[in-house]
């Protein structure tokens, strides 16, 4: 007996262990970016790091220069566009699915929303290359359509089916009576649902935003290809432009090991790491807080 | 009244439009890969090596490749996200530690796949020294599909009823008993479906594989888990920005990205098709 | 089920490495670096493949900074750099106990291209480095239309960025220069932008010269105007952006690697040079590369039948 309770101990610690392995994964990604980056910061002044806008890490006839301002603009002209994109389409179509459309056409279109998902970054990113750049091109008259328009357009079509599928969950979870008591009194559907329905599952319609942003922001294949790749502050959205992933996955291959370069991208890699973190946490803490209101 | 009903009409027809937009992105991607990849597709092409510089020939390294690093990964997340996912539903309680590794899930499905791939090339390549090789390659995808088999994981177990576990409880089996006998056989196919599509975007990632042993070419097959790869997703990469002659090979790149979806897909669809299966047997 | 699945799968696994390792090639040479070479190096890695199966040559671009990093990390065995090694890549190489040794393959004319429709054909040395300065922005200023120039060029990891910098320009590109990755993606962007000016290998010109305008370039203002194409002028220096295409080993070559080195700089390899659009090595380092090789390069292209017997490791 004692036996089986000490082999019943030992299991039940095993699986905690495997539980705390994410924890320590978290906090060991955490810590090597911590960790390696370090270096960077003795010789890079942070001033310089997060509010310069030049990145030059190889000059010869200047001092090597390490500013990340003109990334972190990138980054955020180009999750900021997807959202832009596709928070009205993706509202409306989740909208649309919860509320309109009868079932037929849910049980058809709710899948292929979701295999939108499925779709890889690069694929994508490669039509931003054959499809959508050269139509950016034409319409605006540029020479190619490499830049944050491109970008922005394909960021939206990933961000999309998350935040279908999240706000209608959204809206689904709105209770019944809310609906039969605007429609009660007079209200059409549409006026029930814009004013209904949609205020009382915005948070939760804000918190699938916010996850959508932060998938954005940590994209890397698609602005890698379709951006066009600039390091220079952008000034409008038909500006190429390269944001922090893009930087990462240019330069990391080309580096030597451990050389202030080196350690500088694991620094951009930490402040894309803790500008992630946040949003999620705070998608989180949206949701919660919805779904405590909401019981 | 009349204004009312225009301006629903309206406003059906905007959140008609929202839909249709959604649809049309995904047709207009699947038709333009399909329509110009299907020609490239052949026998050869899915078993032959690249050839003069990677402007004719197949991509047989890179299905390889993209296979052989997907079974690390499945190898991986599979046990660690089952293992997870059992203790979060069978052994934790509601306490602040259980939260706090709810949290680290939450948090690790939205870091950034590039993120991964800088601690992939710490943790794998440097600190354990394996080198860019399939095993760091597939360990580093295993890390990032993680919080998504444990959800998945999570969920099989949950579909089990209670009075499963209940039972053999009752009848004086310890919890491990009970979760050996009386739950894994039920959870186990449910978990297998849903990490199937955590896979699938594993295999279709990038980003993660970059630093940690995707390779540009290499004219044969990998030796040993220890050598670099070519891989799918990396290919249609280097095939429409980094090869010296991009418009020659675009007809490659189409080929490459079609071969990708299908894969993805496929795999996606193995996994519709287990679940509705498995549901039809629970409901006899 | 679950034991079923996993069988299925470790048999698919299994068959799949008895598969890899029946297809792997005895010797292996990986050669990685700058995407001006990349072209030539790999005509030359297959036509050697054939005349030696055994030996599996794989050449990747990324260019030439990622090549010698790759060197320093111990990543490759053959670096192509279309510029010299830095002094604090010597240093970091050393720290790691990698002793980098140049061999020259080929010689290279850098081509400044802009599109057909551009009626600036020619320019000096100092208004290529004004206008990649940012100095000169108008294409007015040097004689052609009223029209912003759009700067076209490399990546910092590219030898090609590097060159034009160090020698051409002497100075830092202006921030509005767009990165492209390659040399054919220069070509792409030159081809449809009429305000665009790029620069790539000479061999990428020649393919292009119908569809982008190749500049003829002076020296100074004083001097004539020369293209990239012909031999004497490139010889001769007056046609003045040339330098030599690197391959960067650790230490002295030795075993397929040399073998490799040898069949590039034979007879028959700098005829692969030529046909592939570069100029083949010249005299002087000629000499030199004998001496980093420690063997004489006038015996014909290496036999696959009879191996060289002055091969030390083999």
């Amino acid at each position: 007996m004692a036996r089986h309770a000490h082999k019943e101990k030992l299991i039940h610690g095993l699986f905690l262990l495997n539980g705390l392995l994410v924890v320590f994964l978290l906090a060991g990604i955490f810590a090597v970016l911590v960790k390696t980056s370090i270096p960077a910061f003795r010789e890079i002044p942070l001033g310089q790091f997060l509010f310069s806008s030049v990145w030059n890490p190889t000059a010869t006839f200047t001092k090597p220069s390490y500013g990340i301002l003109a990334m972190l603009v990138s980054t955020f002209m180009v999750s900021v566009g997807a959202l832009a994109i596709a928070i009205p389409i993706g509202v409306g179509a989740a909208a649309y699915l919860s509320d309109v459309a009868n079932r037929h056409v849910r049980e058809i279109a709710k899948p292929i929303v979701e295999i939108l998902a499925g779709i890889p970054s690069v694929v994508i990113g490669f039509l931003g290359i054959v499809l959508v750049g050269p139509m950016i091109a034409r319409i605006f008259g540029l020479p190619n359509g490499l830049n944050a328009l491109n970008g922005a357009i394909l960021l939206a079509v990933m961000a999309l089916p998350t935040i279908v599928s999240l706000s209608e969950d959204a809206l689904k979870s709105v209770p019944r009576s809310f609906q039969e008591a605007s429609l009660a009194l007079g209200a059409t559907h549409w006026q029930t649902l814009v004013k209904v329905k949609i205020p009382a599952a915005l948070s939760g319609i804000i918190a699938a935003c916010m996850l959508g942003m932060g998938r954005a922001v940590g994209e890397t294949m698609t602005v890698l290809m379709a951006t066009g790749c600039s390091i220079k502050m952008p000034a409008s959205f038909l500006d190429s432009v390269q944001t922090m992933t893009a930087t990462i996955a240019i330069e990391l291959g080309e580096v030597p090991y451990n050389t202030t370069h080196y350690y500088a991208l694991f620094g951009i890699g930490l402040v894309l790491f803790i500008i992630t973190f946040f949003v999620n946490m705070a998608s989180d803490i949206i949701l919660h807080k919805y779904q405590r209101v909401m019981k | 009244m009349k204004l009312k009903n225009v301006t629903q009409a309206a406003g059906f027809l905007f959140l008609r439009i929202c839909v249709t937009a959604a649809i049309l992105a995904l047709v207009v991607i699947l038709a333009d890969i399909v329509t110009k990849g299907i020609g490239v597709i052949s026998w050869e092409f899915l078993t032959t090596m690249p050839k003069n510089g990677m402007t004719q020939g197949g991509i047989l390294p890179a299905i390889v490749g993209t296979f052989l690093v997907t079974v690390i990964t499945a190898l991986l997340a599979i046990p660690l996200g089952m293992g997870c996912a059992i203790y979060l539903n069978e052994y934790a309680s509601d306490t602040k530690l259980t939260r706090l590794i709810r949290m680290s899930i939450r948090n690790l499905s939205g870091v950034p796949s590039i993120v991964y791939g800088l601690f992939g090339v710490i943790l794998f390549v440097q600190l354990m020294n394996l080198g860019t090789c399939v095993l760091s390659a597939g360990m580093t995808l295993g890390l990032m599909t993680l919080p998504w088999t444990i959800t998945a994981s999570e969920e099989a177990l949950k579909n089990v009823p209670r009075s499963y576990r209940e039972g053999a409880l009752a009848l004086g089996a310890t919890k491990w008993q009970t979760i050996r006998t009386n739950v894994l056989p039920y959870a186990i196919p449910g978990m297998l479906t849903g990490t199937i599509l955590g896979l699938s975007r594993a295999a279709g990632e990038t980003a993660p594989i970059l630093f940690t042993g995707a390779a540009f070419y290499l004219p044969f097959l990998p030796k040993s888990l220890f050598s670099q790869f070519m891989a799918l997703p990396y290919h249609l990469y280097v095939m429409s920005t980094q090869h010296h002659a991009i418009s020659k090979v675009r007809p490659i790149a189409y080929g490459t990205a079609l071969v990708l979806i299908t894969m993805v897909f496929a795999m996606n669809l193995v996994a519709v098709i287990a679940r509705y299966r498995l549901r039809k047997i629970k409901m006899e | 089920m679950a034991p079923r699945y996993a069988r299925v799968m470790a048999m698919a696994f299994a068959a799949f490495l008895a598969a890899s390792i029946a297809m792997a090639a005895d010797e292996m040479v990986q050669i990685k670096g700058s995407d001006t070479l990349i072209n030539m190096v790999q005509r030359l890695a297959e036509v050697y493949m054939e005349k030696r199966p055994s030996t599996a040559i794989a050449v990747t671009g990324g260019g030439s900074g990622t090549g010698i990093a790759a060197l320093i990390n111990r990543k490759c065995d053959i670096a192509n750099a279309s510029r010299t090694i830095k002094p604090k890549e010597v240093m970091d190489a050393n720290s790691k106990g990698v002793d980098p040794k140049r061999i020259v393959v080929a010689i290279d004319a850098l081509s400044i291209v802009t599109n057909t429709s551009n009626p600036v054909k020619k320019l000096t040395i100092a208004q290529i480095g004004k206008i990649y300065k940012g100095e000169i922005t108008n294409w007015k200023e040097v004689g052609g239309n009223d029209a912003r120039i759009a700067l076209y060029g490399r990546q910092s990891n590219s030898g090609t960025y590097d060159f034009m910098k160090e020698v051409v320009m002497e100075g830092e590109y202006s921030p509005s220069l767009k990165s492209m990755n390659g040399n054919a993606q220069i070509v792409e962007a030159i081809k449809q932008d009429a305000t665009g000016i790029g620069y790539v290998g000479v061999g990428y010109a020649r393919d292009a010269a119908g569809s982008v305008n190749v500049v003829k370039v002076a020296k100074d203002h004083s001097a004539g105007y020369f293209g990239p194409f012909n031999v004497a002028d490139v010889k001769s220096g007056r046609y003045p952006i040339t330098r030599p295409l690197n391959q960067y080993v650790n230490g002295a070559p030795s075993g397929a690697a040399k073998r490799f080195l040898m069949f590039e700089l034979s007879d028959e390899g700098q005829s692969i040079v030529e046909k592939e659009g570069f100029f083949p090595v010249p005299d002087e380092y000629r000499k030199y590369n004998e001496s980093t090789l420690g063997s004489s390069l006038g015996f014909p292209a290496d036999n696959p039948e009879s191996r060289d017997p002055n091969e030390g490791a083999g």
